[in-house]
């Protein structure tokens, strides 16, 4: 491990790697859990430690839309939300990725209302699935540092040219105090110079930015950004993935496994939970019992490869979902996995966990019911409840 | 005008427009349903017209006779409408 172990909660974590990250818009709205962030920012930009506009605007909608602007005209801008603070900032969300902005965005995930609630649940990183942003999600708060130095190589890399967000669960990562390891800013000022603009707004040259497109044009455009997007997008991550491991010895990969090349049973998890899937599945290995952990740090563009790889061995796959999708075949991350692996030539069977939401702690007991409910599966060969709920008062 | 697009694979990257003012090659004349047709015997040169038209597709000339641009004119019929002499009728296209 590089660099210097310091103390400190996900936010001032984020807000830390953004201002070494020496941004030059910050345009955000206080919201929890990601207050800390903004109140940081606007505390290094007061203090002169850092040289950035801060926009106090007054709305999330507001705070989307002057970070497009700003990333437009060439800045390198960073802005972090919320729950319904995201629910607020969804059209801008389409319009940030399709006019191709650089934008990095800390996302504090948060449960959406009803009922108001501030803790953890993934409904805003799910909500902003399909706007085209690049999502990462941090387990601890040394990823959540790491991914934001990393999400703005990613996004401003010219092969690239798309916003990212980076996850990290509420108040679980948010607001716990951590050891970490932080790089000093030379090192990232090298790994990250500063932005080069790609067509920005110039005088000089006049462009029109985001004009109407009617049945002519506009199908061609979609086309064009969903294939910048799948297929320049996930070979940039695994360069920037490498040169980070270079200069900080912290490795990270687009799918991260544990035992999963000799396991039967699977279990699939997003967020800061998967370390203590793992705690419990390494336990039980010790057991005797044949179990992986899989987990994505990116999660769009969705690793499909990754994931196929990852599962051939797998008899069942649990999927474990904090959030709801009314009325769908399953939650979010089930309905991912399960069309990706349907037309795979080797797919374990599925059933989809819903746990965790509004912040209900995810205990080992839990997890441990998980695999038994897999060992069932297993041992049948049928699944017959394809959604069960953990941590339920029933 | 040096666009001239056949794929998606050769448009620009961000939806951009990279050139200005290329909202003439728009011929919106094609939406139209009416076509506004002046008889320049009735035209007594007030030019409401001219001031009305939204688009504008009524040119003023020299004169102040106008001529109705039919490129751009979308049929809407607020010309004939504003007319203090009825000096433009709007006649179905094709007719």
């Amino acid at each position: 491990m590089k660099g210097k172990r310091v103390g400190l909660n996900g936010d001032t974590a984020v807000a830390f790697a953004a201002k070494q990250a020496n941004v030059d818009v910050v345009s955000a709205y206080p919201i929890t859990p990601q207050t800390i962030i903004v109140e940081t920012l606007a505390k290094y930009i007061n203090n002169g430690e850092l040289d950035a506009a801060f926009i106090p605007v007054e709305s999330e909608h507001s705070a989307l839309s002057a970070a497009v602007g700003a990333s437009l005209a060439g800045a390198r801008v960073f802005t972090a939300t919320a729950s319904q603070g995201l629910a607020l900032m969804y059209e801008i969300l389409w319009i940030a990725a399709g006019m191709r902005t650089t934008i990095v965005m800390a996302l504090g995930n948060r449960a959406f209302s009803p009922n108001i609630n501030i803790h953890c649940s993934h409904d805003d990183a799910y909500a902003a699935r399909d706007t085209g942003w690049i999502q990462f999600f941090a387990e601890n708060v040394q990823e959540a540092y790491d991914l934001t130095l990393q999400a703005f190589k990613v996004s401003e890399d010219h092969r690239v040219l798309f916003p990212s967000i980076i996850n990290l669960d509420g108040f679980i990562l948010t607001h716990s105090l951590e050891g970490l390891y932080v790089l000093d800013d030379k090192t990232v000022e090298e790994f990250l110079p500063p932005k080069k603009p790609y067509n920005p707004i110039d005088p000089e040259a006049p462009k029109t930015y985001g004009p109407l497109d009617l049945y002519d044009w506009y199908m061609e455009h979609k086309k064009l950004q969903d294939y910048h997007f799948n297929n320049n997008v996930p070979p940039v991550i695994k360069e920037v993935f490498e040169e980070y491991a270079e200069i900080s010895g912290r490795r990270y990969t687009p799918v991260k496994t544990m035992g999963v090349e000799d396991a039967d049973i699977g279990i699939m998890i997003l967020g800061s939970s998967a370390g203590s899937v793992r705690h419990v599945v390494r336990q039980l290995r010790e057991k005797g019992k044949k179990v992986g952990v899989i987990s994505l740090t990116q999660y769009r563009p969705f690793p499909k490869k990754e994931l196929v790889e990852a599962v051939k061995n797998l008899q069942v796959l649990a999927v474990m979902d904090r959030s709801i999708s009314f009325g769908s075949p399953g939650a979010q991350l089930y309905m991912d996995v399960a069309s990706t692996l349907y037309n795979a030539k080797h797919r374990p069977l599925l059933f989809n966990v819903i746990y965790g939401l509004g912040g209900r702690d995810l205990t080992p007991v839990h997890i441990e019911g998980v695999v038994e409910k897999a060992e069932e599966v297993l041992k049948k060969g049928e699944v017959e409840e394809e959604q069960i709920w953990v941590g339920l008062k029933e | 005008m040096s666009i001239e697009w056949k794929s998606w694979k050769e448009l620009p990257i961000g939806k951009i427009i990279p050139e200005p003012a290329t909202t003439l090659k728009f011929k919106t004349g094609s939406w139209r349903a009416l076509r506004p047709v002046l008889n320049e015997d009735k035209c007594i040169r007030c030019l409401l017209c001219w001031i009305h038209c939204p688009e504008p597709a009524i040119i003023r000339l020299e004169d102040d006779l106008v001529k109705i641009d039919y490129d751009y004119c979308k049929g809407c019929g607020i010309c004939a409408n504003v007319c203090p002499v009825h000096a433009i009728e709007m006649k179905m296209e094709g007719e």
